[in-house]
């Protein structure tokens, strides 16, 4: 990419920065991308490098929960990626251009940078009723992602819907939405999630500009970087699951104490996702810590698997350190074990302990209050 | 000489929408409104179980999320009789107003600016005269000479560059950009501080729902729990938290928005004259203060204008069955009883029946179906919604704040009020909604702490949690106001699932194709008159299209008076 353009660095310093906050920003950013301390020098030569590489953005069956999210990013924050890190040469939800000459514009991208632009997918492609699900520019979804894939250096499927239909794939599926996997005829980096978390995005982003690769994948195609933890294993309410305290309704005391949501439905067993550790929106919360269980949404076919509130009627017992691709086999052939015998027999023992240091740290009476 | 012209896709906007219009010595003469992707949503959820239905439905939008969720528990408490605890009321206002705050502010900046201000032109732009314009309407202090300069460099860095990335192709130049350098530079500067401010406010959504975009809502309450004696649940340190963004969003409407929204507003009052099309306007009503079941007590409030009558608001009730109705005559569905009936949405059907051409194709037959979009109806009129309708609506009713800020806006701009029905109007009313609304969140939240104080703290309803606890069936109606207008969700419950679920959402009122008597709705109204200085280049059409701030993607046709086409511009 013979482009010009100021490099990260270039740009930070003419906007007032110091090169010892130059390097913190790149030692913060390298501990995002899972780096840690000893990634901050490559992440500061790859900062320091001249090029933006072209980027493009296209939406089928979505409803912009992604781009939203990506714009949420706080590290680094979205102005500087789209003035100083990338060339987003198309995205139907920023770019000034509309119509003929935003069409202009991918198809420039796609010939000017053949080989060499990154396609970053939003949504799902309706492959029922030769494609009139979704249609832009009087061309379908299907034509539109054949075209712009054909010449991609790189293809992120961001989202759900990308990845695995979402709730549109959900049973009818009435428009026959297909995640672009299906469609594309080669290898897809799959960033699931409804949406993904904002700083995840950034960091697969980060990542490819970074390394000039794409992120080392499981076999599902998702980062390694993000997606190799259960929620569940990951989860600050975890201790009450293995000491078998759980809210029993919405609300109740034990929910006003934070205990662990398995009971209300709470697919964190059986969800990979960074909630827990990266947390959404600069790390303000994650849907278990606002008190809500979650509901699974970076897993394949999660719409499926409700209803959402009756708890897993049993799921496998994996220990911490089973892989995605070992539950997802286990899943695949329906293999179960009772969730009973996890949390009851093998970490009931722990109970008294939490139930003794809540006793020395919370004065008030051990009988429940009954709940407003 | 009549031109038509193919635009598509008009950008920043949420999903896929095409237009076809008529162009005539240089002004719109017809318009037709077409959206060009379903997902069939409504038909996923029958069977399912209604208290999933939040979660389902939020997902029609990410650009308003959160407000089909709101909608949706609400459809379900209506049916099933819930009401949800004060605190519950209160957190999900807070969670609406920050919605609705991010959302208008978005708008503004990222994705209706650029229609208004020319990015190429800040080039040119001498920053110290920048700084005094800046310091001359607010005290927002990133407003020094060096500030400005750094952010022309940055521009100037990127063109240079070769890469203009998301300004590629813009119509940068054209005459209809009125602004001078300096206040391009400011609102370009302006548009890089709330993007970056934008991530902040949504927080709240964090704090009470897990994340943004999507949180998460809950039938019967919110699923947060208050506890000022444990650090696993909203405690001293996350409302203070939410405090802060609050005081932070005043800020940030007060001394950028709002100015900035005053001073370029002031360099096209002609667009007080342009775009008002349709003159009826309707809203449900939102943030109920003593509950979902009494409107009387909604900060903003329900209620239908017709014609343009400020002396009269017309009382609306969703549940009627002769009120609102759903019609499919230029619409690719079919309904049982023929494509001429009109349907209320509880007896509403969703069977996909495309009748258009195989794509690729370059145009839709308008004299037959061309919508995905259905086309609702009040009383057989067609309705614009959105924040104009609202602040008509209360400033109808006489709501003292909103009387207040309409009159300083109007002062300022030294305009009439009819000045309001107009593409600079809706722009305007979605401005003076979120300086309101900015205020009414902190009242909100006092409000909370209060309850607090007084040991109030519940926040959920569980009486009908249990599908047992319900009827064999039960209807409800969930009413919001989402940024975009007025919506509501329809929904049947039998036998413990969804029988049927029907969303009539603000851009089917807004979007929709023209009905069977051929009353055009809000889009194809408000784009007759449009001038277009320039048909390789339709500013003028995005400008109208964009002041609804629509939910989907669109595309633009011109078609000749008699819909054949004469040539087709590409615009290069």
């Amino acid at each position: 990419m013979s482009v010009s353009g100021d490099s990260l660095w270039i740009t930070m310093r003419e906007k007032g920065y110091s090169r010892r906050e130059f390097m913190q920003f790149c030692s913060f950013a390298a501990a995002t991308i899972g780096l840690g301390v000893q990634g901050k020098a490559e992440v500061a030569k790859a900062f320091e490098q001249k090029q933006r590489p072209p980027v493009v953005w296209l939406h089928f069956q979505e409803c912009t929960c992604c781009s939203e999210s990506f714009i949420r990013g706080s590290h680094p924050i979205v102005a500087d990626i789209l003035l100083d890190s990338i060339s987003l040469d198309y995205t139907e939800t920023l770019m000034a251009a509309s119509g003929h000459q935003a069409e202009k514009s991918l198809a420039d991208t796609i010939k000017k940078y053949a080989g060499k632009y990154i396609l970053l997918v939003e949504g799902s492609v309706p492959t029922g009723a030769d494609g009139v699900y979704c249609v832009i520019g009087g061309r379908s979804a299907a034509q539109i992602l054949e075209e712009a894939a054909k010449d991609a250096a790189a293809i992120v499927a961001w989202g759900n819907c990308a990845s695995y239909g979402c709730v549109q794939a959900a049973k009818p599926n009435p428009t026959g939405a297909t995640p672009i996997q299906e469609l594309v005829g080669k290898p897809v980096i799959q960033v699931p999630g409804c949406p993904p978390i904002a700083d995840v995005m950034v960091g697969v982003i980060t990542h490819i500009l970074l390394f000039g690769r794409p992120p080392e994948l499981d076999s599902r195609g998702r980062p390694k970087e993000f997606y190799s933890r259960r929620v569940h294993d990951t989860c600050y309410r975890r201790p009450y699951y293995d000491a078998g305290l759980f809210v029993e309704s919405f609300d109740d005391d034990h929910a006003r104490k934070g205990y662990c949501l398995y009971e209300m439905g709470c697919r964190g067993p059986v969800t990979y996702n960074a909630c827990a550790v990266t947390r959404w929106n600069d790390h303000t919360s994650y849907p278990i810590q606002s008190g809500h269980p979650c509901i699974g949404c970076s897993e394949k076919g999660f719409w499926d698997d409700g209803p959402f509130y009756r708890h897993l009627p049993s799921f496998p017992g994996f220990p911490i350190e089973a892989t995605a691709d070992t539950i997802g086999a286990a899943l695949g052939v329906g293999v179960a074990i009772g969730v009973g015998a996890h949390a009851i027999t093998t970490n009931i023992r722990k109970r008294p302990v939490i139930q003794e240091t809540q006793a020395e740290s919370v004065s008030e009476p051990t009988d429940k209050k009954k709940v407003d | 000489m009549s031109t038509r012209i193919v635009v598509d896709p008009v950008t920043r906007i949420e999903g896929h929408l095409r237009i076809e219009a008529v162009v005539e010595n240089g002004v719109v003469t017809d318009a037709f409104s077409a959206g060009t992707m379903v997902r069939g949503i409504e038909k996923i959820l029958k069977g399912r179980d209604p208290r999933d239905a939040w979660a389902f439905v939020e997902r029609v939008c990410g650009v308003c999320t959160g407000i089909h969720a709101l909608a949706s528990v609400r459809a379900v408490e209506d049916a099933l009789k819930i009401t949800v605890p004060p605190n519950a009321e209160l957190v999900r206002n807070l969670m609406y107003g920050t919605l609705s705050v991010h959302d208008h502010v978005v708008h503004f900046y990222h994705l209706h600016a650029l229609d208004w201000v020319d990015v190429a032109s800040v080039l040119k732009a001498n920053p110290v005269e920048t700084s005094k314009i800046a310091q001359s309407l607010s005290r927002w202090p990133k407003s020094n000479p060096g500030h400005f300069a750094a952010v022309q460099q940055r521009i100037k860095k990127h063109v240079e560059s070769g890469q203009l990335g998301i300004f590629a192709n813009g119509y940068w130049g054209n005459k209809a950009y009125k602004l001078p350098p300096e206040v391009n530079l400011l609102a370009v500067s302006h548009y890089l501080d709330a993007l970056e401010w934008q991530k902040e406010i949504v927080k709240i959504h964090a704090i009470f729902g897990g994340k943004n975009p999507h949180p998460n809502y809950l039938v019967g309450g919110v699923p947060c729990s208050f506890n000022l004696e444990e650090v696993n649940a909203i405690n001293t340190e996350r409302l203070n938290h939410v405090g802060s963004l609050i005081k932070d969003a005043i800020e940030f409407v007060e001394q950028v928005y709002i100015p900035d929204l005053l001073a370029i507003a002031s360099f096209y009052k002609d667009w007080g004259a342009i775009g008002g099309g349709l003159e009826n306007y309707l809203s449900y009503g939102d943030m109920p203060t003593r509950g979902y079941n009494d409107p009387s007590s909604f900060f903003l409030p329900r209620g239908a204008i017709l014609g343009r009558n400020l002396n009269e608001v017309h009382d609306v009730n969703p549940r009627d069955l002769d009120e609102i109705k759903e019609y499919i005559p230029h619409s690719w569905y079919k309904y049982a009883e023929g494509d001429q009936v009109g349907l209320h949405p509880w007896k509403g059907e969703t069977e996909f029946n495309y009748t258009g051409p195989k794509p690729p194709y370059e145009h839709l037959n308008v004299e037959g179906k061309y919508s995905w979009i259905k086309t609702p109806r009040w009383k057989e009129h067609a309705m614009e919604v959105g924040p104009l309708s609202r602040m008509l609506i209360a400033y109808a009713k006489g709501h003292t704040d909103v009387k207040d800020l309409v009159g300083t806006v109007l002062g300022k701009l030294n305009v009439p009020v009819t000045a309001l029905f107009s593409t600079l109007g809706r722009t305007a009313a979605r401005g003076i909604e979120t300086q309101l609304l900015v205020h009414e969140m902190k009242a909100t939240f006092d409000k909370l702490i209060s309850n607090l104080k007084n040991n109030e703290r519940r926040t959920f309803n569980p009486d009908s949690w249990e599908p047992s606890s319900w009827p064999a069936q039960a209807d409800g109606v969930g009413m919001a106001e989402a940024p975009r207008g007025a919506l509501a969700h329809w929904i049947k419950i039998k036998d413990k699932a969804i029988d049927n679920y029907q969303l009539v959402v603000p851009s089917t009122w807004n979007a929709s194709p023209r009905d069977a008597k051929g009353q055009r709705s809000a889009y194809e109204a408000s784009l007759i008159g449009t001038p277009v200085s320039n048909p390789d280049q339709p500013l003028e059409i995005i400008r109208t299209i964009h002041s609804f701030d629509p939910c989907l993607a669109c595309a633009v046709h011109l078609y000749d008076p008699s819909g054949k086409q004469i040539h087709q511009v590409q615009v290069n």
